[in-house]
């Protein structure tokens, strides 16, 4: 049934000193109201500390059709990733 | 009954007076379950379901809390599901069926505004079962009026429709306001125990107007007022509430799961 509400994105931080995490979506008219649906639905059972939503319209994604072109080329170069170097012995706390 | 200040003359007063408070947030709760799978959204299923269970949960303390004061042996399920009408307590504004969307959030608002003036105030019990139950229930019902509160905002500020037909709703709720506040024989027995609920409504009139003026809606005037909820004497949605509810523990006593 299209009810005609935006979809909202939710994210939810469980406790203090974590980065809120999403959580999944649902509708609402209006962000207000969207926080408390995301109350209701999203932290009954002591889950969170702290709610953000965010109109899923407002996030840019990239798109599936991109994965090649964005990803691809990370997976060839070794060299990007610390444990390629080896450690000069001497060096000390690195 | 350790815990309790009242002696045994004063016993049934109490174990009367938590019977009501206990009865308003049973009969409420049984009336916001009616919702489920009806609500405009999934997401208001929720939340109705919500605040019904925490109703649910207010009444069971206080339910159980009665039936041990009264010391006859009675627990929550006997209370709720074996007593018949006149012996229920609750006032009139949660027997009011459930009808459109904006009649229960008027219903809602009215009623939550109410519980939170009642349960700050019985934080300050010298009873500690009641200032405990209090202490817990008042942050939920905050929470359920201010989904009343966004709620008759949206509807009477929002279009022509919604503001006429959250406007009927208001009329429709409001001659069971003065009830809220009449004064209550077993409250006035326990000075200090209970809340006097008269002394109650200024602090909900507050609330209560500048949510009306927010919502761009005028306060009814109504030409009646229900009375005697708290006495057993009830209006005729009550009895048809009351079967439905109690219907499985009838047909199966003391069925459990």
């Amino acid at each position: 049934m299209s009810t005609g509400w935006p979809l909202w994105e939710v994210f939810v931080r469980a406790r203090r000193g974590l980065a809120h995490q999403h959580v999944g979506s649902l509708h609402a008219p209006d962000a207000e109201m969207a926080l408390r649906n995301a109350r209701d639905v999203y932290t009954r059972r002591g889950e969170g500390v702290s709610l953000w939503v965010v109109a899923s319209a407002d996030i840019a994604a990239s798109s599936p059709e991109e994965k090649d072109p964005f990803f691809e080329p990370a997976m060839d170069k070794a060299y990007r990733h610390p444990t390629f170097y080896d450690v000069p012995e001497g060096v000390a706390h690195l | 009954m350790s815990d309790s200040p009242a002696g045994t003359s004063s016993a049934a007063a109490l174990s009367t007076y938590a019977m009501g408070l206990g009865d308003d947030a049973l009969i409420l709760a049984q009336r916001l379950g009616e919702w489920i799978t009806w609500a405009p959204q999934i997401e208001e299923d929720v939340a109705l379901g919500n605040i019904a269970l925490d109703l649910l949960g207010q009444a069971r303390t206080l339910l159980n809390y009665a039936g041990e004061v009264e010391g006859a042996g009675r627990d929550e399920d006997e209370l709720a599901f074996l007593r018949d009408e006149r012996a229920f307590r609750n006032v009139w504004l949660v027997e009011i069926p459930n009808g459109d969307f904006a009649v229960t959030m008027a219903r809602q608002l009215l009623f939550s505004a109410y519980q939170c003036e009642l349960y700050a105030g019985l934080e300050d019990s010298i009873d500690v079962t009641l200032a405990g139950l209090a202490a817990k229930a008042v942050k939920e019902v905050y929470y359920h009026r201010d989904h009343a509160t966004q709620w008759v905002r949206r509807l009477g500020d929002g279009t022509d429709e919604s503001h006429a037909r959250m406007q009927a709703a208001l009329d429709r709720v409001w001659p069971y306001v003065d009830e809220l506040f009449d004064t209550d024989d077993a409250a006035a027995a326990l000075p200090g125990v209970a809340v006097d609920p008269a002394s109650l409504r200024p602090a909900w009139t507050e609330y209560v107007e500048r949510a009306l003026a927010g919502a761009t809606l005028t306060r009814p005037e109504p030409k009646w007022h229900s009375r005697g909820g708290r006495t057993g004497y009830h209006s005729e949605n009550l009895g048809h509430l009351l079967p439905e509810m109690q219907a499985l523990h009838r047909a199966h006593p003391g069925a459990t799961w």
